[in-house]
């Protein structure tokens, strides 16, 4: 009897786990990113409609602090073995990613594995190109993308009777009316003080930054940003310091502010400043593309992107990665695209999504959303202006901005500074080349 | 000779002490060791890869003049805020004890910053100080002050260490209160009937009285200033302009989580632990002679 009861039970067992199996084989895919706000909601909407396209799969996001504190949590994870599978790393974090072999899986590699369609050339080459290998290898996949602008409030600029400025010395003599003519504090001014006065500055007039492509050929990447022109840009901007015609407003974005509140009526920071300033700013604005030195040849070539890009985690299973893959292939879909560039403010990465909103009319109203493209696609990239890849580059940036802090203070020359931030910077990319896995 | 008595089983103790034992040897011998050994390797920021280096990343450590520069740093800053913290602590102490109406409400409300998080304090003084942000940066900028501490070192050295000593004057209070308290009245009184005055009587009496407190409290500041001002440098100044407010401990946070350099930075926090165990160890020894309980 009670055998027969254990019998019925197990019979009954297995039938509940039968019906139950289906249920379980969707297959989770964790996805960390840094979103908030506005951009979050994106982030939720594409998961909840790529989950509701299928039933295989099943996308799940989750918020994990500020960049730095995403891509440590992912480094964390992935130390203690659980790692998830898609992570949002910005752009500085890419050399660390890249030098982590066997850690992520390329998305070219994972695109293949899968039998994706897959095919770089639909995507923007001034984007791809900062993630790719200098074969054309995509690395990881393109998600939030923006590029340096200059803003400007045209309100002020009427006000002091200024042109919008094209080149650099434009700009330094708009800034000095400016500042005569009710802006003693701030003629112009712009944040992360060496993406765009020194990474953007070097790419837009086709100077290196470092060498071996800027680092995109090799970890043996010596830095070489002390040249004439960018010792010439710090030592006007040092110059201009001391009136306030220029005024420094920090390493990251907190400076920001000054613009919306009217202090600053130019000002050089992200194309991503746009949500911000649409939300706040109480007069006409615009962004143009960042001023150039006319004496230089080919300038303006093209801008770099600022952003993030989703790394594809190494050690999961097929299954997983076919998950992961079809979620790519979701993400690149034109209208996807679109969607995700109006909602966010970021660039669309496929030239099929550019010309979709282009014929839209949509940057006849936004036209400072196209600048950071038109800067992008400017002319094709070159080795100095492909992107940059240099390790620890958090920590590089920081000592960077150490150097052309204490020009700005008057502490050093700029070439001392420079020279300084070149000597400094070397040592941490040679330490750097000893940690990455061969 | 009662003593053996109290335990029947050899055993008893053993297992009455080893939660105690196991938590300390979990939570704080084991990642001390941890950290000791990281500091003799190289490793790269996923742990894909790593070498033993013996002593490289102390050596390396000692020919950067940047970081003597920042344990040089390290004490300023610590000494200031202990310093300043510690005196104004113990005036709005002094004026609190006094008998006065409504005592109790202000005595609240000077208790409370210490609730506020460090990296709280930062915003909070950011939201005042910061030259483009700021509301009392307005002011200064508009008296024709060049208040600008993103470019002026010193005034960031002075905005860090404002910022934390304001944390840290409740705690202080606090024990200073009570302190004050504990000394019996009669003793001011017999002072007072022998003529002294009251600046005479504070630091005849009252000071002397509270030397146990005080030193508790320079020890407890001290160790606060090495390792919980992190918060406050972190929004604040992110260590800038220049190097001017990188502290050891904040050295260690971005040498290892930013830069993901975690070899130097274990090597960092082994010479900042037994930093801090030689200072704990001179205190007790030296300062603690001139405390009477």
């Amino acid at each position: 009897m009670a055998l027969r009861h254990f019998g019925a039970a197990a019979a009954f067992a297995v039938t509940v786990g039968m019906t139950a199996s289906p249920a379980l084989a969707v297959t989770e895919i964790q996805w960390w990113h840094a979103m908030t706000g506005a951009n979050n909601d994106v982030i939720v909407k594409l998961a909840n409609d790529f989950n509701a396209s299928q039933s295989d799969f099943k996308v799940i996001p989750t918020y994990k602090g500020n960049y730095a504190d995403t891509m440590n949590a992912g480094i964390a994870a992935f130390r203690a073995g659980n790692a998830p599978h898609i992570m949002q790393v910005f752009e500085v974090g890419t050399a660390t990613m890249m030098a982590a072999t066997g850690a992520v899986k390329p998305v070219y590699k994972l695109m293949a594995d899968a039998g994706e369609k897959f095919d770089p050339k639909n995507y923007l080459s001034a984007i791809t190109g900062y993630y790719s290998t200098s074969k054309g290898e995509m690395l990881s996949f393109p998600f939030n993308s923006s590029s340096t602008v200059m803003w400007v409030n045209l309100d002020e600029l009427k006000k002091a009777n200024v042109e919008i400025p094209k080149t650099w010395p434009e700009t330094f003599e708009a800034a000095k009316k400016l500042h005569d003519n009710g802006h003693p504090t701030c003629g112009f001014s712009g944040s992360w003080i060496t993406w765009v006065n020194l990474e953007q500055l070097s790419a837009w007039h086709n100077v290196p930054l470092a060498s071996k492509a800027n680092g995109l050929d090799g970890f043996d990447t010596v830095l070489e940003f002390n040249g004439p022109l960018q010792v010439k840009h710090l030592e006007k901007l040092v110059e201009l310091q001391k009136d306030k015609t220029y005024d420094y407003a920090g390493r990251t974005n907190t400076g920001e502010g000054r613009f919306t509140s009217g202090e600053c009526a130019i000002y050089l920071t992200s194309s991503a400043f746009f949500g911000n300033v649409k939300a706040q700013a109480k007069f006409a604005f615009n962004a143009v593309p960042m001023p150039y030195y006319p004496d230089v040849k080919g300038a303006p070539q093209n801008s770099i992107i600022g952003g993030a890009s989703l790394w594809v985690m190494g050690g999961k299973s097929a299954d997983e990665y076919k998950g992961v893959a079809k979620f790519l292939t979701f993400l690149s879909d034109t209208d996807r695209q679109v969607y995700i560039h109006k909602a966010s403010g970021y660039l669309p990465i496929t030239k099929a999504a550019y010309e979709k909103a282009k014929a839209e009319g949509f940057y006849k109203d936004q036209p400072y959303l196209e600048t950071p493209l038109l800067e992008l696609t400017n002319k094709e990239p070159t080795e100095n202006s492909r992107g940059l890849r240099l390790g620890n580059m958090v920590q590089l940036r920081d000592v960077w901005s150490e150097e052309i802090e204490q020009a700005l203070a008057g502490k050093k020359t700029a070439k001392q500074a420079l020279d300084a931030a070149v000597e400094r910077g070397n040592a941490m990319l040679r330490q750097f080349e000893k940690t990455a896995v061969k | 000779m009662q003593k053996q008595a109290i335990f029947q089983s050899k055993l008893l103790p053993y297992v009455l002490v080893a939660p105690q034992l196991a938590v300390v040897l979990i939570f704080f011998y084991w990642p001390a060791l941890q950290a000791v050994i990281q500091s003799f390797l190289l490793q790269d920021a996923f742990g894909l890869s790593s070498n033993f280096v013996w002593f490289d990343n102390y050596i390396e450590l000692f020919k950067d003049p940047a970081y003597f520069a920042s344990i040089i740093r390290t004490f300023f800053f610590s000494f200031a805020i202990a310093v300043s913290s510690l005196s104004f602590a113990l005036l709005l102490a002094v004026m609190a004890d006094k008998p006065l109406r409504g005592s109790t409400l202000y005595r609240t409300l000077l208790i409370w910053p210490y609730a506020v998080a460090p990296p709280v304090v930062g915003v909070l003084w950011i939201f005042m100080l910061h030259p483009s942000l700021g509301v009392l940066a307005r002011y200064l900028r508009g008296a024709g002050i060049d208040w600008n501490p993103l470019l002026n070192g010193d005034q960031a050295a002075a905005l860090i260490i404002l910022a934390a000593a304001w944390k840290q004057i409740s705690y202080n209070f606090l024990f200073f209160l009570a302190g004050l308290q504990a000394i019996p009245k009669s003793v001011f009184e017999a002072a007072a009937i022998d003529g002294a005055r009251p600046m005479r009587r504070f630091w005849t009496v009252t000071f002397p009285l509270l030397s146990p407190t005080i030193f508790f409290l320079l020890v407890v500041n001290i160790v606060y200033a090495f390792f919980d001002t992190f918060g406050i440098i972190d929004t604040m100044t992110r260590g800038g302009p220049g190097t001017s407010t990188v502290t050891l401990v904040y050295k260690v946070y971005s040498d290892g989580l930013l830069g993901g350099n975690l070899g130097s930075s274990a090597a960092q926090s082994v010479i900042l632990m037994v930093m801090v165990i030689v200072l704990t160890g001179i205190q007790f020894r030296f300062v603690e002679r001139k405390v009477t309980y």
